[in-house]
């Protein structure tokens, strides 16, 4: 009731005065807090003095069999996350997702295609189906925890990172150095951002792809594009939020805490979403000053106004990915790949069409963290677009919150028979690759087989739809949206439905009995004026 | 025909009458614009004044009912039969025949029928309206602390404290036009200022 007695009290000064300058007061905001000191080492160990270590390592397993000689549970940490398996199951419904399982909006899926896919694995050796998931020399340490930046992983080479110097891409004339494993493993330590960054910033196959919230621009993020992350202020990392417990990385875009309640959690407390901005801010996180933006809380994610835009760099994040002109060669018959103006990839004769922006406005969604991806078998209906995910939630359900989105569209080859989202062998150097012999039928052919999948042989393309909740990329505060923004007529929220969002809703019927009531009341005065005056003047 | 002058209207009671007006008409501008019906302080600013304004006229009618109560000036509102017809055909015809006003303010008996039947319906209806609906729109966050959220819309709230709004313009187009009818086009204005208003 605090924010009360202030009002009344203000109202009371301005009553006693009736000055008009009270009504402008607000306080100024508080000062940013000193930035910390750079990190320093914090570990108790020293790899570098660790025989086990003092070796020259031939390759990532034998790494990471001398990590499992002291880190004894490490691996079988590792194998219980998302990281090395690649798979969630949903709580709810028991659908397995996961990069394994789902169909993304870009490069779709990895079956058939692991050899360039697991650069991203956290571990050696994923090439097929055939893949061992027990096994646990096969879990890379070094991809999350290394801290040289030099450890590298390239398609191609189904998670082992490059043991010998190799030109990449091919024909491109850049040369990558082969990784001293021995240096990097005796310089292990937290993951830092560039280690995340490595696979999360260049999802999709290209800088900022694919969130729209991370690229390499948050490698070293000024203050305005990330308030958290900012190097010469808070600099977090990724691990400050996405806190990690035994391997587990909290904060999965599979099950969102999409409405977090109650105060900032205290350190020690059992925590369900770490990750989450009510984590450390609660959700009553504005001064009493501003109470009011608190109410808004039970309706709309704190990113929703405190992300105004994503892809806030020249680096961008693209738009949409259309599968359908893959395969079309350049005026000489042969491949063609085109930039766009910023120098980002527009088109390429592997793999189709792609539009990019910087600077996006979300577009927005109810949203209660529940998502429905489409898996592969999905039945799909081609006279409409496929949702290649949906977010789940509505206005009446109290789990949900109005949440920004990167909306993110294409078209993707389907099975015109079966119905079907199809698997592609895009990768590889075989007569079957799309990207060797840009012949979709036997890259579908070859994709479908791998997966178990029935194909009919008929393929076509389908405009798809892929909905990602915006988290990442928080501004600061004077940058968050102004009340005006969704207040409004046309404003941001001018979609979203089951809310009364005063300036943008109103009964068009009071609206016009009530305009018409003044306006009649005004002209029934002015003749009534108006007749007062004729009549005087002809008594004058 | 002589002009005579009589106290009217009190000290306290032009104050509140000014500062109400001033708050009333500054509500309707900011309201309005958070109904969404044009732009001018912007939507969040607009919400702050709105809101300070409601308090300040909320501790304004504070004062004003305890002098209304303590003075015994409440009955000035008690809605009368006696000359109602009488003034609707002074409004309707004898206004524009010169005809005396057919009634003669006192200090003990400030407002005509009408203006008692009007002001009634202010106090009683379109603030009353203003105020209920108003407190909920503001307290909207606490709905469900209170326990009301399942009773309770913001759709309807908003819209009865709007249609309250309409209400109250009507009102004001007509009260401010109504002041110039007067002994002279001026005189209730000089009373409501003055204190002192000439009659015939």
């Amino acid at each position: 009731m605090l924010p009360i007695y202030r009002t009344v009290l203000s109202a009371l000064a301005v009553f006693a005065m009736l000055t008009a300058s009270a009504f402008a007061a607000q306080a100024k905001p508080e000062a940013a807090p000193a930035a910390p000191s750079a990190s320093k080492k914090v570990s108790t160990a020293d790899h570098h003095k660790f025989k086990e270590l003092q070796k020259n390592f031939r390759t990532g397993p034998e790494v990471t069999a001398a990590c499992l000689i002291c880190h004894t549970e490490a691996a079988k940490q590792v194998q219980h996350t998302k990281h090395w398996t690649w798979e969630s199951t949903d709580p709810k419904t028991g659908q397995k997702r996961g990069k394994k399982n789902i169909i993304n909006n870009y490069c779709t899926n990895p079956t058939s295609n692991e050899k360039d896919c697991m650069a991203c694995h956290a571990g050696y050796g994923w090439k097929d189906s055939s893949f061992d998931f027990k096994v646990e020399k096969n879990v890379d340490c070094l991809v999350c925890h290394d801290t040289t930046g030099t450890y590298r992983k390239l398609p191609g080479d189904a998670g082992h990172p490059v043991y010998k110097r190799t030109e990449f891409p091919k024909g491109s004339g850049k040369i990558v150095e082969a990784v001293d494993l021995r240096k990097v493993a005796q310089s292990i330590g937290k993951p830092g951002r560039t280690n995340c960054g490595a696979c999360h910033f260049f999802g999709g196959g290209a800088n900022g792809a694919k969130h729209g919230d991370l690229s390499s621009s948050l490698q070293h993020p000024s203050r305005y594009l990330d308030v958290h992350m900012d190097e010469k202020g808070l600099n977090f990392s990724c691990a400050t939020c996405h806190s990690t417990s035994s391997h587990q990385v909290s904060g999965s875009r599979y099950n969102i805490s999409a409405a977090v309640k109650g105060a900032p959690h205290i350190r020690g407390k059992a925590d369900d979403s770490p990750a989450a901005c009510q984590s450390c801010h609660g959700n009553k996180p504005h001064p009493q000053r501003m109470a009011r933006l608190n109410q808004h809380t039970d309706k709309i994610a704190c990113q929703t106004c405190h992300i105004p835009e994503f892809a806030r760099d020249d680096i961008g994040t693209e738009r949409s990915w259309d599968w359908s002109t893959a395969t079309t060669m350049g005026p000489d018959g042969k491949p063609m790949v085109r930039k766009d103006s910023a120098g980002r990839r527009a088109f390429d004769s592997k793999k189709g069409t792609w539009v990019w922006e910087s600077y996006v406005i979300p577009e927005y969604r109810w949203f209660n963290g529940q998502s429905r991806f489409q898996v592969i078998g999905d039945k799909i209906d081609p006279t409409k677009v496929v949702k290649i995910n949906e977010v789940g939630g509505g206005p009446n359900d109290p789990e949900s919150r109005i949440w920004p989105t990167n909306v993110h569209r294409g078209k993707q080859p389907y099975d015109k028979v079966n119905l079907t989202l199809t698997l592609q062998h895009t990768g590889g150097e075989d007569d079957t690759a799309l990207w060797h012999n840009y012949d979709w039928q036997k890259a579908i052919k070859a994709g479908m087989k791998a997966g178990g999948l029935p194909y009919s042989g008929e393929y076509g393309f389908v405009e798809t739809e892929q909905t990602w909740p915006i988290t990442h990329m928080v501004a600061p505060k004077d940058d968050a949206l102004r009340c005006e923004q969704c207040h409004s007529k046309n404003g941001r929220l001018k979609d979203i439905q089951g809310v009364y969002l005063p300036s943008r809703d109103g009964n068009k019927v009071l609206d016009t009995l009530g305009w018409t009531l003044a306006l009649l009341t005004l002209i029934g005065v002015l003749v009534h004026g108006g007749i007062r005056i004729l009549t005087a003047k002809k008594e004058g | 025909m002589t002009v005579e002058k009589i106290y009217v209207f009190k000290r306290f009671e032009r104050f509140w009458h000014w500062s109400q007006a001033l708050l009333i008409i500054f509500m309707m501008i900011t309201g309005f614009e958070v109904h969404g019906s044009y732009e001018l302080f912007g939507f969040g600013k607009a919400v702050s004044l709105h809101t300070v304004a409601a308090w300040s006229l909320i501790s304004l009618w504070v004062f004003a009912i305890f002098w209304h109560f303590t003075t015994g000036e409440w009955k000035q509102y008690i809605p009368t039969r006696e000359k109602v017809f009488a003034m609707i055909g002074f409004y309707s015809v004898g206004i524009f025949r010169g005809a005396p006003h057919p009634f003669r303010p006192t200090t003990l008996k400030k407002h005509n029928p009408l203006q008692r039947l009007a002001y009634l319906g202010v106090l009683l209806f379109i603030g009353p309206l203003l105020w209920f609906t108003g407190w909920f729109y503001l307290f909207f966050g606490d709905w469900k602390a209170w326990g009301v959220d399942s009773y309770l819309s913001l759709e309807w709230v908003a819209f009865f404290h709007t249609a309250g709004a309409f209400m109250m313009l009507a009102f004001f187009i007509a009260h401010v036009y109504l002041t110039t009818t007067g002994h002279t086009p001026t005189s209730h204005i000089k009373a409501m200022i003055t204190g002192w208003e000439e009659v015939d």
